[in-house]
């Protein structure tokens, strides 16, 4: 290879690197975010000179791009604050079968009988990058709710998805020592799709995040995997730099979540569900639920409001509703504070990118650990569309799947407002008893709405 | 050909731990923006698609290429975008300097 272009990739993934430094600090993120972009300019620039381009590769790269900028710029720039998550799972998924097409081409270039350090690289690319592509379009079809968001089990799940991956493995091996027909890779190709797909079903809603993340990580291990087939030395170590970083940020965010990521991936939440819901099953509870104009009034009279806001207000688009209720309180002399559990809304995060939008003032964001200790002292607990962060099991029922998860202590505070759009659980799929509390007063509807309505009781009061 | 696959071996290896070590201390505000960053880098397989499409010469390449030149544009531009439009949300809401002496500011003033 060239000085010129390997110094420019040895650039490239300097770019990257700093680029992800920069976005792992709340003060340079934005600006790590234009370092990696012009990391990828400059390595896309120095890959220029390697093309030799045939008539029709001339065509189809440029159609490509054109393509893919639009449908690219058109997608991220369309969508909704809400719908980022999914967004991100979507774009993930095509550059895992990006990494699995590049793959296929060049292990058909190899002939049929490829050294085994040439083909175990395409075939892993392959394997992965198939598992990411069709893992992503699940995570985004439950997060878009083209599907249930619920986990999907069947008997010998595990099983299943073991026998699965074993033949994979299997295949692998065997299309790598022994194949003598290149198109050993088409039986793995559909198994990885397969796998992708099954591995993700039983997987609820609300750890979806994780597992984009994990996705994520695996997509950049494609790329490497596909550096190695290339020998191309920015698609290693920017593929490798993602699939570490990747793992990594993984892991915190589970953490995050209370939770170990095997109990996420493997089905235990789905186990204990049915548990739960079996010991549910009893007569149905009474709540207690109040008018907007007798909340209007206790929010008005209030020294101190904590807004506990979760993916029902997201769903509802309802944080400038929130902003609005929090301004009415704030011109009448009460404390409004938001209290942002880690995995409020969909993804570590989000909750912030949200209210944000909403031009809630940053001072007014609290996280977890800062805002805990002030419930006690607080009039209201407003809880608008969240539910397991605010559930005390979390704290006082060992054997609740959300057990040991930290939770926002909403419980503490003298009177609780739940608003919800009806009494089904969250996405843990258990029963809160805080909506059972003496404190609590339940307050049904549409996020957006019902917010709106408090607005005018408090004008009113 | 072995040089060469012990040189990419040594780059893989670094690449792991310098990608672990640069973001050990992210904040969770920043884990939803920051899975998007490291979404679009991977985009570089761009690079990759390019290599395979731009000498396509039989009809399986071309398809190919063709959808891997489209997929993997679509994952950087998109990627870079999203994240952008992410982190723009924060910008100019920090009352100047580090965040935590911001918050403890804030606290303060509604006391």
């Amino acid at each position: 290879m060239n000085v010129a272009i390997t110094i420019a990739y040895l650039l490239a993934a300097v770019l990257f690197i700093l680029g992800l430094k920069q976005l792992s600090s709340p003060k340079g993120a934005r600006n790590g975010n234009f370092i990696a972009a012009l990391g990828m300019l400059v390595a896309l620039g120095a890959t220029l000179p390697l093309l030799h381009f045939t008539q029709a590769g001339l065509v189809i790269v440029g159609i490509g791009v054109v393509i893919g900028t639009i449908v690219g710029t058109v997608g991220a720039r369309l969508v909704r604050m809400t719908a980022i998550p999914q967004m991100v799972a979507l774009f993930n998924g095509v550059g895992g079968g990006a990494a699995a097409l590049v793959a296929v081409a060049e292990l058909l270039k190899l002939g049929a009988h490829p050294a085994f350090a040439e083909s175990f690289p395409s075939l892993f690319s392959i394997v992965i990058g198939s598992v990411s592509f069709a893992g992503s379009a699940v995570a985004f079809a439950k997060l878009q709710e083209l599907m249930t968001g619920t986990p999907i089990t069947y008997p010998a799940q595990q099983v299943v998805n073991g026998v699965i991956a074993a033949a994979i493995v299997a295949f692998t091996i065997a299309a790598s020592v022994i194949a003598s027909v290149p198109l050993t890779f088409l039986p793995l190709l559909v198994l990885a799709l397969v796998l992708g797909v099954a591995f993700v079903l039983p997987i609820g809603g609300a750890d979806m995040p994780v597992v984009i993340s994990l996705l994520n990580a695996c997509t950049g291990l494609a790329v490497a995997a596909t550096g190695f087939t290339l020998n191309n030395f920015a698609l290693i170590v920017a593929g490798t730099l993602v699939g570490a970083s990747g793992s990594l940020l993984t892991k915190l965010m589970s953490d995050a979540m209370g939770r170990s990521l095997g109990n996420i991936l493997f089905g235990a939440f789905g186990q204990v569900r049915t548990a739960a819901t079996a010991a549910g099953g009893g007569p149905a509870r009474s709540v207690r639920s109040a008018s907007a104009e007798d909340l209007g009034t206790l929010l008005a009279y209030s020294q101190r409001v904590i807004i506990v806001p979760g993916y029902g207000l997201a769903v509802a688009q309802a944080q400038h509703a929130a902003r609005e209720l929090a301004d009415v309180l704030e011109k009448r002399g009460v404390e409004v504070e938001y209290a942002i559990h880690p995995v409020a809304g969909r993804m570590p995060g989000h909750m912030n990118v949200l209210l944000a939008e909403a031009n809630v003032p940053y001072e007014q964001l609290k996280e977890m650990d800062q805002v805990n200790d002030d419930f006690k002292n607080a009039d209201v607990a407003l809880i608008v569309g969240a539910n397991d962060v605010v559930n005390p099991a979390a704290r006082s029922t060992p054997g609740s799947p959300i057990y040991g998860m930290p939770i926002l202590n909403a419980d503490q505070a003298k009177n609780i407002i739940f608003m919800k759009r009806s009494m089904r659980p969250g996405f843990a799929g258990i029963d809160n008893e805080l909506m059972f509390g003496p404190k609590t007063v339940m307050f049904f509807g549409d996020a957006k709405d019902s917010l709106t309505k408090l607005v005018s009781a408090v004008k009113a009061a | 050909m072995t040089e060469n696959l012990l040189n990419e071996l040594t780059f893989f290896v670094l690449a792991v731990f310098v990608g672990f070590e640069v973001i050990s201390k992210v904040p969770t505000i920043l884990h939803t923006p920051l899975m998007s960053g490291t979404n679009a880098i991977h985009g570089v397989i761009l690079v990759g698609a390019l290599l395979i499409a731009a000498g396509a010469d039989t009809p399986v390449n071309i398809v190919l290429g063709l959808v891997a030149v489209t997929l993997a544009t679509t994952n950087v531009v998109g990627g870079f975008v999203v994240t952008d439009r992410m982190l723009e949300m924060f910008k100019g809401r920090r009352p100047g300097g580090a965040a935590p002496a911001g918050r403890a500011q804030g606290a303060q003033n509604q006391k």
